[in-house]
């Protein structure tokens, strides 16, 4: 076969919803044996934060952006209909009933398939996330990582 | 038509399907035949264009009572 084509994917927001698209956009173009990158940056770092009780040291104002911010892919909130954590539940029951996958395990889709997952460590920096609070087997780096490969990315996209 | 391996993905939806269907050529040879049984409706397109454009050769198409069966040589 030819090279293998790139496809790249920005996921900067931190919705439950737009998370899942980029997720089955990336567990697709890894089935058409695509090299996938999904460079998660800003909000879009929540969904990689492990739902669990760490206490790495931060400063007070990191704490803080810790606890208003979801924690890990099944808590974060849909960009529309939210309507207090409601409309996430209602969503999740409806996605079962119609069999399609959760986001979390979207995710473990994507590390199976061998996708790579990177963190933005400049944006974690100013939302005070550290690297044990963000999944295992992940990389890191910042905007010439994604150069690198998106300037040959047959498919790029910002979510 | 000889039928190396089937793969059941019925009940499965976008994009399990296709993620499968990847996994299961994997384990054929060049030649053989996959079955592939599915019941998502967009998984008739799907896997159209995804043996288009993986170098595989999609033999047959049916559809029944809302079950799609596909037959992919891999190429």
């Amino acid at each position: 076969m030819s090279e293998q084509k790139k496809t790249n994917i920005i996921l900067f927001s931190g919705d439950y919803d737009r998370a899942m698209a980029a997720y089955i956009i990336a567990n697709g173009a890894a089935a058409y044996d695509h090299k996938v990158t999904i460079f998660h940056t800003f909000w879009g770092l929540n969904a990689l934060r492990k739902d669990e009780k760490l206490r790495p040291s931060k400063t007070f104002m990191e704490k803080m952006f810790g606890k208003m911010m979801p924690k890990g892919a099944e808590n974060l909130p849909l960009s529309k209909m939210q309507y207090a954590g409601m409309g996430p539940k209602m969503i999740k029951n409806v996605m079962k009933k119609h069999n399609a996958m959760p986001l979390d395990d979207l995710i473990s889709m994507a590390q199976e398939q061998e996708i790579t997952l990177l963190a933005c460590t400049m944006t974690m920096d100013l939302l005070g996330l550290k690297e044990e609070e963000l999944l295992d087997d992940i990389e890191y780096g910042g905007v010439a990582a994604y150069i690198a490969e998106g300037e040959d990315g047959a498919i790029n996209l910002f979510i | 038509m000889n039928i190396t391996k089937t793969l059941d993905a019925k009940g499965l939806a976008c994009p399990m399907p296709i993620v499968r269907t990847k996994k299961a050529i994997d384990e054929v040879n060049s030649g053989e035949v996959l079955e592939v049984v599915a019941t998502d409706a967009g998984a008739k397109s799907d896997l159209a264009a995804w043996t288009k454009s993986s170098g595989h050769k999609l033999l047959e198409t049916k559809e029944e009572d809302g079950v799609y069966t596909f037959y992919v040589e891999k190429g």
